[in-house]
């Protein structure tokens, strides 16, 4: 990394850059781009045939505004919509040359030392790569018949499953940010789960680092057939710096009849410097349809990165006996801002859905959650649970709950509650007296307050998310 | 151990401790006794470092002055207080806090991390010896506890910690005899040539099972008074009044 790169970011205390290649898509938004995309990407012709649709589709439609955060103008014409990924060439030598804050975060983090050297894009040696571990889980996964790849390869060798499915949660015509990235998508996962196999390992768990470079457009589709199960983790504690300001990732999971899917994300977005200045806004959509009967999509998140978070992971609960939950963690520091919560669609018979929400707001940050259940005429016997909980740090900060519940069911039931709290200057005080320093105190708090999300992440995940929690309010208090 | 000179401390601009004295040695108990609003409370947040006091005087702990100390470092140093209210903290097993605690301390002071197992270890064996029941150290940290839990748990949070000079604030008030015996016993197994204690409270009652070396009498942020622990007896029989 050059010096003067190093300068520009101190203050951004997890980023990093490096050079980008020069292999780009032209500038702009137009169809020779798509084009070129689906060229490079060896797609088959009628994949590039919905991207079109897609794009078409593109030019009618406005962004939504609703939201409560703003954000300045986007210049579509103005993005590029391909680059290349790094070679290593450019990437940095070994970790000496890495941002020594970075590090600082990732020891802070407790990340194995092979790990930092991928995340933060070290060059590594082939024979020191963890490749052959890598191809040993592989390998267990191609013996139950699980299919686990990035989406550009589904599309060449799956075909079938991915015409099926893809757009069939989140349809091309969706909204604004979902169809762009069905025009523009560059790579992204592809989960098939066969029937009746639980998938023996969290997937991605040990691939998370080579699914770090799959560019703003993010495209990911998850399919778990009758009777199986999935763990899904997308993400990483670890910060990320990314050159594009907006990432609209779709992500779309079907699960069939018996099926289950727990997807957990933990998201860690540069979220821009002290006063605001730069940082990712991350406009996501996700949704689940737990199309079978009695299956089950479990959504849990980690939001502490980016400018702006602006995303609902929602259930279609279609099943008859279908579940779905959220579980929900977004912080926000300095001025960030988020604007999240989910939407649970009760269509089928005795669906139940549980919405857990902790919002963590401090600086100048505000932080909205915006919830939608809704349970339709034929959605009998439906219950929805909501939990709601503001934490605030400060007195420049910002919560809302904004709840909207539509119930045309007599024999379903809706609760909600809602907190708002302070983070407490006595309670502080009581752990400072025990020894603990201010950081550590708030870090304990924050988890307690935060401790029936963290619960529900898998174990390893779960460590690293406890430890970001307290990094992300770093500097918050006192 | 602790020098306090003429210390004087306001908040909001309203005057507490008016020039206090006071002088504790390794090994010794002291008692602190006095009215309500006579600022006893406020000097154990002020031995303990609480934000917000603005202080005059000296106030020195092991020959170093405590002023510009915040509040962590003086815990890692070995002052521990025992809150008069302990504060309840959602979500936060108390096991794990303790830990973290003892953790930071030990750190602090360069000694290595106890890794969880010695660290259960510990808790049982201080458990055992003050006979409080080890189960409410698995729930979250003073949330639901009785009053009397709250206290235990600050009685077992010192043995834990070992702390060379603790400060119990009315530690003893709203506490059943049984209840009273264990604090008591907390402080009294301690004992020992080179820890020091602070006791603050209202009666005397607490007194008959913590034999403190000298008894203080504070009344409008002075000590007015100083003996030996008749002096307690003589106040319960005749009030703070004749005092004043």
């Amino acid at each position: 990394m050059k010096q003067q790169e190093l300068k520009k970011i101190k203050d951004y205390k997890y980023g990093f850059t490096t050079d980008i290649e020069s292999i780009r898509a032209p500038k702009g938004l137009n169809e020779e781009v798509i084009k070129f995309i689906s060229k490079i990407k060896k797609e088959p012709k009628w994949m590039l045939d919905w991207r079109m649709k897609a794009f078409n589709r593109l030019k009618n439609i406005k962004e939504p505004n609703w939201q409560k955060p703003k954000y300045p103008k986007i210049n579509y014409q103005n993005l590029y919509y391909y680059s290349a990924p790094k070679s290593a060439k450019d990437k940095p030598k070994s970790l000496d040359e890495v941002d020594p804050k970075l590090i600082e975060t990732y020891k802070k983090l407790g990340i194995p030392l092979k790990e930092q050297e991928k995340l933060a894009g070290v060059a590594v040696d082939a024979v020191f790569d963890s490749v052959s571990v890598a191809t040993t889980f592989k390998d267990k996964l191609t013996e139950k018949g699980i299919i686990f790849c990035p989406i550009s390869e589904a599309i060449q060798k799956h075909p079938n499953l991915v015409k099926k499915y893809l757009g069939s949660v989140i349809p091309i015509t969706d909204h604004y940010f979902a169809t762009l990235n069905s025009a523009v998508f560059t790579d992204g996962s592809f989960v098939y789960i066969p029937e009746g196999v639980r998938c023996p390992m969290e997937l991605s768990t040990y691939f998370r680092i080579n699914a770090s470079e799959t560019g703003q457009f993010e495209r990911t589709l998850i399919i778990a057939d009758k009777g199986s199960y999935v763990s899904y983790l997308e993400g990483c504690t670890a910060p990320m710096r990314d050159e594009n300001q907006l990432h609209a990732a779709n992500v779309e999971l079907v699960a069939l009849d018996d099926a289950e899917i727990k997807y957990s994300t933990v998201q860690n977005w540069y979220p821009g410097d002290k006063d605001g200045k730069g940082g990712i806004y991350n406009f996501v959509t996700k949704r689940g349809a737990c199309r079978g009967k009695n299956s089950k999509i479990s959504w849990t998140q980690v939001e502490t990165g980016s400018a702006i978070t602006w995303k609902y992971p929602s259930c279609i609960l279609q099943g008859d006996n279908s579940v779905g939950e959220f579980y929900s963690i977004a912080i926000t520091n300095n001025h960030q801002k988020a604007d999240t919560g989910t939407k649970m669609i009760h269509r089928g018979k005795n669906t139940k859905s549980k919405i857990i929400s902790k919002g963590i707001s401090a600086g100048k940050a505000d932080n909205t959650y915006r919830g939608l259940v809704d349970i339709s005429k034929k959605a009998s016997n439906s219950r929805n649970y909501t939990q709601c909980d503001s934490l605030l740090m400060g007195n420049k900060c910002g919560a809302h709950t904004v709840p909207y519940i539509k119930n045309k069911n007599s024999s379903s039931t809706v609760e909600h509650e809602a907190t708002t709290s302070k983070i407490n200057e006595e309670q502080l005080y009581y752990c400072n007296q025990r020894g603990l320093n201010q950081e550590e105190a708030v870090g304990l708090i924050v988890n307690g307050f935060c401790k029936e999300v963290l619960q529900q992440l898998p174990m390893e995940f779960a460590v690293e998310a406890q430890k970001l929690v307290g990094i992300s309010l770093e500097g918050s208090v006192g | 151990m602790l020098e306090i000179k003429n210390l004087k401390a306001s908040i909001n601009n309203r005057q507490i401790l008016k020039g206090l004295n006071l002088s504790i040695k390794p090994g010794e108990v002291h008692a602190v006794m006095g009215p309500n609003g006579s600022g006893k409370s406020t000097l154990a947040n002020v031995l303990s470092g609480k934000n917000g006091y603005e202080i005059s005087g000296e106030l020195n702990f092991e020959g170093k002055s405590l002023k510009k100390i915040p509040v962590e470092e003086r815990a890692q140093k070995g002052i521990f207080l025992a809150f008069q209210y302990p504060l309840e903290i959602p979500g936060v097993n108390t096991n794990n806090f303790l830990k973290t605690s003892l953790n930071s301390i030990r750190k602090a002071n360069g000694d290595k991390e106890l890794d969880t197992l010695s660290f259960l270890k510990l808790v049982k064996e201080k458990s055992l010896e003050l006979g409080i029941d080890e189960k409410i150290l698995s729930r979250q940290l003073n949330v639901g506890f009785s009053g009397g839990e709250k206290k235990k748990n600050e009685i077992l949070q010192m043995k834990i910690l070992n702390p060379s000079f603790s400060i119990l604030d009315e530690t003893d008030s709203g506490l059943d005899i049984d209840a009273l015996k264990i604090i008591a016993n907390g402080v009294n197994s301690s004992r020992d040539k080179k820890k020091s204690f602070l006791v603050i409270t209202h009666y005397q009652r607490l007194l008959d099972y913590i034999k403190p070396d000298f008894v203080h009498i504070l009344s409008d942020g002075k000590i007015v008074k100083t003996g030996c622990s008749e002096l307690a007896e003589e106040l319960e029989k005749t009030g703070y009044k004749n005092f004043n």
